[in-house]
């Protein structure tokens, strides 16, 4: 019953959008859809085929691909009918832009925000489109590839010029 | 030394109400030391008086980057890094893990490991739900539960380290089994616990169910109603409590859940006291799964025989050439993974713990995306909050048992 539920979605989604079935998901089956329809399938998937739950909402990025850069994984879960589907949104490098489904679902609002601060994703329409994990200040967007993984010495106001001090000092060594 | 960014008021503006703008109400900030916060949660709250109208987490502050140093881990190593976000469940989250790369690769998982995983995890549920019910209980000034929790959760931490030798951050779960098989002593300790802990939950349940001081501050407290908490995509206990009946063992069984006999208790209400309930009744209900599972501990091989992926046993080493290139090849450069991707949901102490994994192909993993349930749980914090006492905001986050760490990442 879960099983065959899940094929008529996938089946009715794929007429309706002309969705095509994602071949890098292993589990739970994925759809990729584009980006102008994801309001939309969120509201059809809410409201016609019960997934009333959204369950995951991530990136990952594609770097130094640019076209696309971007993969929005939206994954979702029917209580009615116990089974789980997932979508994938790619977006372009430049200005990664998406609307918000935060108004199917509510609990999108802090993954929407999480997405901003970490890969830069903007999400048009947020009701509250602030850095939430990284301080307000932060320079870069740090789960993008680009972004190195280095390390950084911890800077307390007692030994923050003596380190700032070897800091330039490796800078122009380097020059 | 430069100056903090100074954050402007047009920017925070939206996040109070109107009254606050005219100097109605008071602004009131929380945390991120506030011993009742569960660790470093901020709260910045609007008050009429004493009530809430307006309630902003600020979360954060213990952001490791968890999710980019496991890029730069092979997948064994990184395995390391799950441990430290949920540092109360920690068996759980090495499960979550483990079970998606088992997942992408195929790896088969011997009955064997299964049962002492289910074992494990159960027991650390148990362990999770005691430091909740001791914290919980001490925020609503029930001083003597912290330390009775406590007493009984060092047994579990025994446990623990008598199968992995360590108390907390075992990683003793491993793609295709487990570490190393259980000593012979394991299953003495374990039916050791569960015959001394019923009557403990007893006592627990005596000295706070009925207590009038306990009702008061959680009934009627923290209300969240169906509908409200799986659009805001609350899992677990919190769900529960409001009525729900999702638990991912009975909903999709991994670690085969399917053979064991379990209730899932739900509240009516979705109030503080009713999560409070459902938890403690958890605690019973685990302590039958552990008694099952125990009782039909099967023998056999503790990990999977795919010798691409787990290491060769010791004493293979100095007879089989075979081996020791496995072993070699294991540790030096790892186990790639074919390219894919997979989203794996377990229910952890606090609600759906889910694991997004994604491989390039590669001995490292391309992304690692966790779905935590205090991520999620904090979210719904506000709603749950507003309009009640500051004092009762303190019972409400105890009640949606929240880990910073599990938060942050």
């Amino acid at each position: 019953m879960a099983e065959e539920h899940l094929k008529l979605t996938i089946k009715a989604l794929k007429d309706r959008f002309g969705l095509q079935e994602s071949q890098l998901m292993k589990y739970p089956p994925a759809l990729e859809a584009e980006p102008e329809m994801i309001v939309q399938i969120c509201q059809v998937l809410r409201d016609e085929f019960k997934f009333d739950f959204l369950c995951e909402l991530t990136a990952v990025d594609y770097w130094p691909e640019e076209e696309p850069r971007f993969n929005v994984i939206y994954g979702f879960y029917s209580h009615a009918n116990n089974v789980r589907i997932m979508l994938r949104v790619s977006l372009n490098g430049d200005h990664p832009t998406l609307h918000t489904v935060e108004g199917v679902y509510r609990g999108a609002n802090w993954h929407e925000r999480e997405l901003w601060d970490m890969f830069g994703i903007n999400f048009e329409g947020h009701s509250d489109l602030r850095r939430i994990l990284m301080s307000h200040d932060w320079e870069g967007h740090p789960l993008r590839k680009d972004y190195p993984l280095g390390y950084e010495e911890p800077q307390f106001s007692f030994n923050y010029d003596e380190i700032d001090k070897r800091k330039h000092h490796a800078r122009y060594e380097e020059a | 030394m430069p100056e903090p960014l100074e954050v402007s008021y047009q920017e925070l503006k939206h996040l109070v109400s109107e009254r606050a703008l005219q100097g109605d109400t008071v602004l009131l900030n929380m945390g991120p030391q506030h011993p009742s916060t569960h660790g470093v949660l901020r709260l910045l709250l609007e008050l009429d008086g004493e009530v809430i109208i307006n309630c902003v987490p600020d979360i954060g502050f213990l952001h490791t980057g968890i999710e980019k140093n496991m890029e730069s881990k092979r997948w064994e190593m990184a395995e390391v890094m799950t441990d430290r976000t949920d540092y109360l469940n920690t068996t759980g989250n090495n499960l979550a893990y483990c079970l998606a790369l088992e997942r992408l690769i195929e790896l088969d998982v011997p009955p064997r490991a299964q049962a002492v995983r289910v074992i494990l995890v159960e027991l650390e549920r148990i362990s999770n739900h005691l430091v909740w019910l001791g914290t919980h209980a001490l925020d609503l000034a029930a001083m003597s539960m912290f330390l009775y929790c406590f007493r009984e959760r060092e047994s579990i931490l025994d446990i623990k380290e008598l199968c992995s030798g360590q108390r907390m951050m075992t990683t003793y779960f491993r793609p295709g089994g487990l570490w190393r098989d259980i000593p012979s002593e394991f299953e003495i300790a374990v039916r050791r616990f569960i015959r001394m802990f019923p009557s403990r939950i007893k006592q627990y349940d005596a000295l706070l169910a009925k207590n009038p001081l306990f009702l008061d501050r959680t009934r009627n407290i923290g209300k969240l109603s169906k509908e409200d908490a799986i659009n805001l995509s609350v899992t677990g206990p919190v769900l529960r409590g409001s009525g729900v009946a999702y638990d991912l063992r009975k909903a999709q069984p991994y670690s085969g859940y399917e053979q064991y006999d379990f209730d899932i208790p739900t509240g009516t209400h979705g109030d503080v006291y009713d999560r409070y309930l459902v938890r403690m009744e958890e605690m019973r209900q685990s302590l039958r799964i552990i008694q099952q599972a125990l009782d039909k501990l099967p023998y056999g091989p503790f990990r999977s025989n795919n010798r691409k992926y787990v290491p060769p046993p010791r004493a293979e080493l100095g007879t089989s050439m075979e081996a020791v290139i496995h072993h070699f090849k294991l540790w030096t450069e790892g186990f790639t993974i074919p390219k894919g991707a997979v989203y794996q949901p377990v229910e952890s102490p606090k609600g759906e713990l889910g694991y997004y994994v994604e491989s390039s192909g590669g001995n490292k993993p391309y992304r690692v995306h966790m779905r935590t349930p205090s991520f999620v749980h904090l979210q719904a914090l506000p709603f749950m909050c507003k309009g009640h006492l500051v004092a009762d905001l303190v019972g409400i986050i105890g009640s949606v048992d929240i880990v910073l760490g599990d938060c942050d990442r």
